[in-house]
């Protein structure tokens, strides 16, 4: 398509409008009159005009946001902790989620299961890489162990981020590297030594930016030809979704449009079954009530306080999530005389055992606010 | 396990269906194939009996109302029209509901299927997953803002707009603080940007694994974003112009999500917005701050922004070095890869959708690059042997959705349906197989190979992959 050079257009622009503007003006009579072409400002307006909105950021302020730690561990607070220290952090804070020994794949992919050897630590590259068996754990793949100590540090644990100390951080990222044999369990890990550390990281000469996709005018990998006659000489079908698994995503004719060109497959029957009788009828009609809202713990629920408390990271209402659902929970004990002194001693000092997990001290929650979720549960 | 129960929802008959004949439009088979085995045999060893004749009336006229788009039948024919148009609807006939009874509008009762869905057993977490945007019920270039997909690390969060604040310091000679107010009091841009999640399609690098293109392709939503320049935050903020490499962004909820982004991505197009598709952002896409970085994975575009450091070298964060990381043949992953290239599917007809009759069809779908605009898409009905070209749908702007549409008649025949789109660098979307030969099965992310939807004689369309 033709363009006009930008200049141009403009002009041409800022003269149409005038013409129209005139034209909406009383002396309007049908002649033309000289049009003056306002050039709009150049020169964009923040030169100078706003230098005033915003304020400096004081040093307190960006000490308490400014925690991020790179490769080059700029920023890593001093501190110290040993694999040893980290281990019982670790299962009080991490291990419900992550597994003893960081390898369970129940809600996060494995941390560490194997796969790093001594030669690894020796080369910087994690050979199991190669191995499309294999799974593909934290530890093989991290380069640098600023990230854990970052990542720990900013996000962790998943349902109380940044409430970790500093030592208790290092002592966790030594717990983790002395899982992979990256250190000894009684190696004390700190601002000192951590250069060293990263020396001994399994997969250190793992990564690469010899790539075309880190910017914008990069090489691509591939390079197709827009063929358009008789270019693919043998077409066929190499993979498709197995008949069994047709309706793992739920069935897909709820999923369509109910009108239209393209309805959905019913795939709750069998491929060549489409001429079955047709379900009918789930829309509520405009004279129907609206349904009544569930009776039960969901509609009384504290959420300010389980959600402010990060209870809902590990519980659900209905379903078993980290821990198990409320209305297990409440089922379980309702009946119970002490019920409400039980549930709210186990809320703030954690437990074990009982579900088959880990839950970890809420010690932030006020006596009085772990009573009140508690007699929540034990209505 | 994020599996969620689905409740389909299914063409509902209005309440006086029974006593219609149907109503016009496609040819149906013949009524007894809507009828059961067991009903068949039963009425051919002892005739129709009052009960049959109840349940063959039922049956038939359940069968015709459920028939998407249905049905004429010989009864239809020889009626006097259709009883859609002879008998006028309740709507025809009474008072319709006042102005702000929704005070938030909200879709038909009639559209509940097109949502966002999780794909069951991707995630083992709720908060750290995904839902797709329904694309095979979408139009045009943008994305209704409900319908946006999420990705979250640790959950969303809604954040008070008056407890947010903006954050730039590192190699900047005056590190600043923003509130909202003074971040909207700037001079700002709106415009129109893809977001794809790294991730999409990378279900897919080995074989076929999900069945519908919300699945295949959903991590992609295209709104207009509203906000300030990032460039602009950069010099009123003085960044080292000699030093600065790199920017960090930083979210506030309790992921605090970081990445590296280049500073010449930084400086180009990159916006600090908040408004989007005319309103605030929506809490699930960052309420009330994000950084949009067009043409880049979405996991740089940080949600609920709360700082941006200026440095001279990556930052090797989390999400750039243990996931959305691609992982290549010989063992080592390619680190910061970015760029979103160029890329097309078709969304209808597609996988888990029926073609209901022979005839014509508008084939739809959409293309973008993260490296330009959309020049050209071709669409091939044979599985790649021959190519036609499509129209593109205005307006075609640089790293957005475009949408294309061509023309088709379908011979009732087995058919193979792809798209294939050309960017403005020249760069031609790939077959898989190209891809594979380079970046192998594992690589998990930057999926932007040619999708194949293969059309049954039943009309059932299929995902496949076509060696």
């Amino acid at each position: 398509m033709f363009r006009f050079p930008d200049g141009v257009a403009r002009q041409f622009s800022v003269l149409l409008v005038a013409a129209a503007l005139a034209g909406c003006g009383q002396e309007s009579d049908g002649k033309s009159e000289a049009v003056t072409v306002i050039t709009p400002p150049v020169a964009s307006p923040w030169q100078s005009s706003f230098e005033d909105i915003g304020r400096a950021a004081k040093p307190a302020e960006i000490a308490a946001w400014d925690i991020d730690v790179g490769p080059d561990f700029a920023g890593l607070p001093p501190g110290s902790g040993t694999a040893e220290q980290g281990e019982e952090i670790w299962l009080a804070r991490c291990a419900a989620c992550h597994g003893d020994f960081g390898d369970s794949n129940k809600f996060f992919s494995p941390l560490v299961l194997g796969n790093v050897t001594q030669q690894d630590i020796e080369t910087g590259h994690v050979a199991a890489l190669k191995d499309p068996t294999r799974v593909r754990t934290t530890l093989m793949k991290v380069a640098t162990v600023s990230t854990l100590w970052d990542y720990i540090n900013r996000a962790m644990p998943w349902n109380a981020p940044k409430s970790l100390s500093t030592d208790e951080v290092y002592s966790l990222v030594a717990y983790l590297l002395s899982l992979g044999y990256i250190v000894d369990y009684d190696f004390e890990l700190s601002n000192e030594n951590i250069a060293e550390v990263q020396a001994r990281m399994p997969n250190r000469n793992g990564m690469t930016r010899e790539h075309g996709l880190w910017k914008v005018d990069g090489e691509p990998d591939v390079h197709n030809t827009a063929c358009m006659t008789d270019c693919e000489t043998h077409v066929e079908v190499a993979s498709s979704i197995p008949a069994f698994a047709r309706n793992a995503h739920g069935n897909l004719q709820g999923q369509m449009r109910t009108f239209g060109p393209y309805p959905g497959v019913d795939t709750s029957i069998e491929p060549g079954a489409e001429t079955a009788p047709v379900l009918v009828a789930e829309v509520p009609s405009e004279t129907e009530a609206a349904p009544a809202p569930e009776a039960g713990l969901a509609t009384s629920a504290p959420m300010e306080l389980l959600t402010s408390n990060g209870c809902l990271g590990c519980h659900q209402i209905d379903n078993k999530l980290v821990g198990p659902a409320f209305t297990a929970v409440s089922e379980k004990y309702a009946g119970r005389d002490d019920a409400v002194v039980y549930l709210s001693r186990k809320i703030r000092q954690g437990g074990s055992g009982i579900w088959g997990g880990f839950m970890p001290p809420m010690p932030q929650l006020t006596e009085a606010k772990a009573e009140e979720i508690a007699n929540w549960l034990a209505q | 396990m994020s599996e969620k129960e689905v409740v389909p929802q299914v063409y509902s008959p209005s309440p006086t269906v029974t006593e219609k004949p149907g109503s016009l439009g496609h040819l149906l088979k013949a009524p007894e194939s809507f009828l059961d085995k067991s009903t068949i045999a039963a009425v051919s060893k002892s005739g129709v009996d009052e009960s049959r004749r109840r349940l063959l009336r039922t049956s038939f006229t359940t069968a015709l109302a459920g028939m998407l788009g249905a049905g004429i039948s010989s009864r239809a024919l020889a009626s006097e029209g259709d009883p859609d148009i002879l008998t006028l609807p309740p709507w025809s006939k009474s008072l319709g509901k006042a102005v702000a009874t929704n005070p938030y509008g909200q879709p038909s009762k009639y559209e509940a299927n097109i949502v966002r869905r999780q794909s069951p057993g991707l995630t083992q977490t709720d908060q750290s997953s995904v839902s797709f945007s329904p694309l095979q019920g979408m139009f045009g270039m943008i994305t209704a803002s409900g319908l946006h997909f999420e990705r979250h690390h640790q959950g969303w969060v809604d954040v008070d707009p008056r407890r947010h604040r903006l954050m730039i310091n590192g190699l900047v000679s005056k590190p600043s603080v923003f509130t909202m107010e003074e971040l909207m009091r700037l001079p700002s841009v709106s415009r129109i940007h893809f977001i794809e999640c790294g991730a999409n399609t990378g279900m897919e690098w080995g074989n076929t694994a999900v069945p519908t293109v919300q699945y295949t392709h959903g991590m992609l939503s295209c709104s207009e974003f509203t906000g300030v320049p990032l460039s602009l935050l950069l010099e009123h903020a003085g960044y080292d112009k000699a030093r600065a490499k790199y920017v960090l962004a930083e979210g506030a909820d309790g992921s605090s999500m970081t990445r590296t982004i280049e500073i010449g991505r930084a400086l180009d197009d990159v916006i600090v917005a908040y408004g989007m598709n005319g309103e605030m952002l929506r809490p699930e896409n960052g309420y009330p701050l994000r950084l949009v970085v067009p043409g880049v994975q979405g996991v740089s575009s940080v949600k609920w922004l709360r700082r941006l450091e200026v440095g001279d070298q990556p930052y090797a964060t989390k999400d750039e070095s243990v996931h959305y990381v691609d992982l290549m043949p010989d063992g080592q992953h390619r680190q910061y890869t970015s760029i979103q290239e160029a890329k097309s599917v078709i969304t209808s007809p597609s996988g888990g959708q029926r073609l209901m009759t022979k005839g014509y069809y508008n084939v739809s779908g959409l293309a973008w690059s993260g490296r330009g605009t959309v020049a050209r898409v071709d669409v091939s009905f044979d599985g790649g042997r021959n190519w036609y070209t499509a129209k593109l749908e205005g307006p075609v702007l640089p790293k957005a959705l475009t949408r294309f549409n061509i023309g088709w008649v379908w011979d009732g025949k087995p058919a193979i349906l792809q798209s294939r789109v050309i960017d403005s660098t020249g760069y031609v979307q790939p077959m898989k197989r190209q891809l594979k030969e380079v970046r192998g099965t594992r690589s998990v992310y930057h999926n932007n190979a040619i999708q194949s939807w293969q059309v049954a004689e039943s009309g059932e369309v299929e995902n496949v992959q076509i060696s």
